[in-house]
């Protein structure tokens, strides 16, 4: 009996175990597929130039307002410890450092799968459910050609932008705390975070960082959502898997890259 | 939506993309303080480098005149090798001298150089021979500590020696010692 049950268990786990992995083939080869017929994107940018629209310029408020709000929480926050130890002029490289190396990629990878991958998978969910996905294989329109590769390059584009902005957005929001309200002197709030942010280390590592989020995002939306049952249940399903999957692998992917990166 | 204002929008988005990595590059970044343009190489030898690390600056009076592009460990001499970029707008003479200093008490590390009077100057490859460690704290804190442990240890030995001898005694051994001396 006991037997019987701990077998009905160990199935279970190889079921998904299975399962997992076979879904992480076929990612891997919607990704291949993806970037083979991605030629028709950049002949036709206007397709890809639409779904920046959505996915990146429709995205811009969301990620402004909590870009701002980030940066002055952490102008707060860590004015309260520094001061503690007399270097509050050093809240500039702070927040600087914060937001460009960490929190500006992170953040805005998190914001844009709640907001742009959600909205991918649904789509592509229901253009399947639709058999819009059949109906242009039936016309020989390749719909990896015509649907997911000009979302996918939407994407990887849009993301190290928003990221960008964010950084940026955040700094003045920290600056708007730290200056005027709290009153720490500007040269220093500026000429200590000039003095220690480096180009290539810092920021050229965060845009990097926002590209590998940009790309793992966009293909696991696309993923999930080229992927989901054809029901109404199945959509809704892909919808939340995307979000639960694309934060736990930026969270991941940011460990691997930020150790690759400090270690060099 | 019509195509043109899509357009329009996500020209909008990209060029603001590009203003904020001007704007980090310019603003907060190091991009225009730190663009040190042609330099040259020096090696300095240390004993002890402290916590200095590869990109500190390196300054004379103040300025930063370049920086610190690597360390390595010499193993035949059993020292630090540092090799500095330093701007070629600036010549120092060979007999220049090089310290690792602190910023303030527990900042970071830099090198400092402090021109001699040499006429011959540095040039690409030259190792600046005079160079001074750094000041590593638990050093002197442990050597202060020993200082101060053998002071109190003193004290309380000569007290002891005192009170068992007796007071003949001790004014005896001061004659004896001027004599022995």
């Amino acid at each position: 009996m006991v037997l019987h049950k701990l077998k009905r268990m160990l199935s279970k786990l190889g079921a998904g175990c299975i399962n997992k992995i076979w879904r992480l083939g076929a990612g891997g080869r919607l990704f291949w597929l993806t970037l083979v017929s991605s030629g028709e994107s950049f002949r036709r940018f206007r397709l890809t130039i639409r779904e920046i629209y959505f996915t990146g310029v429709l995205s811009l408020i969301i990620i402004l307002v909590s870009a701002f709000f980030v940066g002055m929480v952490l102008a707060l926050q860590g004015y309260h410890t520094l001061q503690k130890y007399g270097s509050s002029e050093a809240i500039g490289v702070l927040v600087a450092l914060a937001l460009v190396r960490e929190l500006g990629p992170v953040v805005t990878a998190l914001l844009f799968a709640g907001r742009a991958g959600t909205a991918i998978t649904a789509e592509i969910g229901l253009m399947k459910a639709t058999e819009q996905l059949s109906a242009m294989e039936m016309m020989a329109v390749s719909p990896i050609a015509r649907v997911i590769a000009p979302r996918f390059w939407a994407g990887v584009i849009a993301m190290p932008v928003l990221a960008t902005l964010f950084s940026m957005v955040g700094i003045l929001g920290g600056y708007l705390v730290a200056v005027p309200l709290i009153g720490v002197d500007a040269g220093a709030f500026w000429s200590q975070m000039q003095a220690n942010v480096d180009w290539e280390y810092d920021i050229l590592n965060g845009v990097l960082k926002s590209v590998v989020f940009g790309v793992a995002c966009t293909m696991i939306a696309l993923f999930e959502g080229y992927d989901a049952p054809p029901t109404a249940e199945g959509v809704s399903r892909a919808t939340t898997r995307t979000v639960v999957s694309s934060s736990l692998a930026v969270l991941g992917l940011d460990f691997i890259l930020t150790s690759f990166m400090i270690a060099v | 939506m019509e195509r043109t204002t899509i357009d329009l929008w996500v020209g909008i988005f990209v060029a603001l993309g590009f203003a904020a990595l001007l704007g980090l590059a310019m603003k907060v970044g190091n991009l225009t303080t730190s663009s040190i343009g042609q330099t040259y190489l020096v090696t300095a030898n240390f004993e002890n480098i402290g916590g200095l690390k590869p990109r500190a600056p390196v300054k004379s009076a103040g300025v930063v005149v370049g920086r610190v592009s690597e360390i390595t460990f010499d193993p035949k001499t059993y020292e630090a090798v540092v090799s500095l970029n330093i701007d070629t707008r600036y010549n120092f003479p060979k007999d220049t001298f090089a310290n690792i200093y602190t910023a303030g008490l527990l900042g970071e590390q830099y090198i400092g150089l402090e021109a001699g009077g040499d006429e011959v100057n540095l040039k690409n490859g030259d190792k600046i021979s005079q160079t001074q460690d750094a000041v590593v704290l638990e050093k002197l804190i442990s050597q202060f500590l020993y200082s101060k442990a053998t002071e109190s240890d003193d004290k309380p030995g000569k007290t002891a020696s005192a009170s068992t001898e007796s007071g003949v005694d001790a004014l005896d051994a001061s004659p004896l010692d001027k004599i022995g001396k």
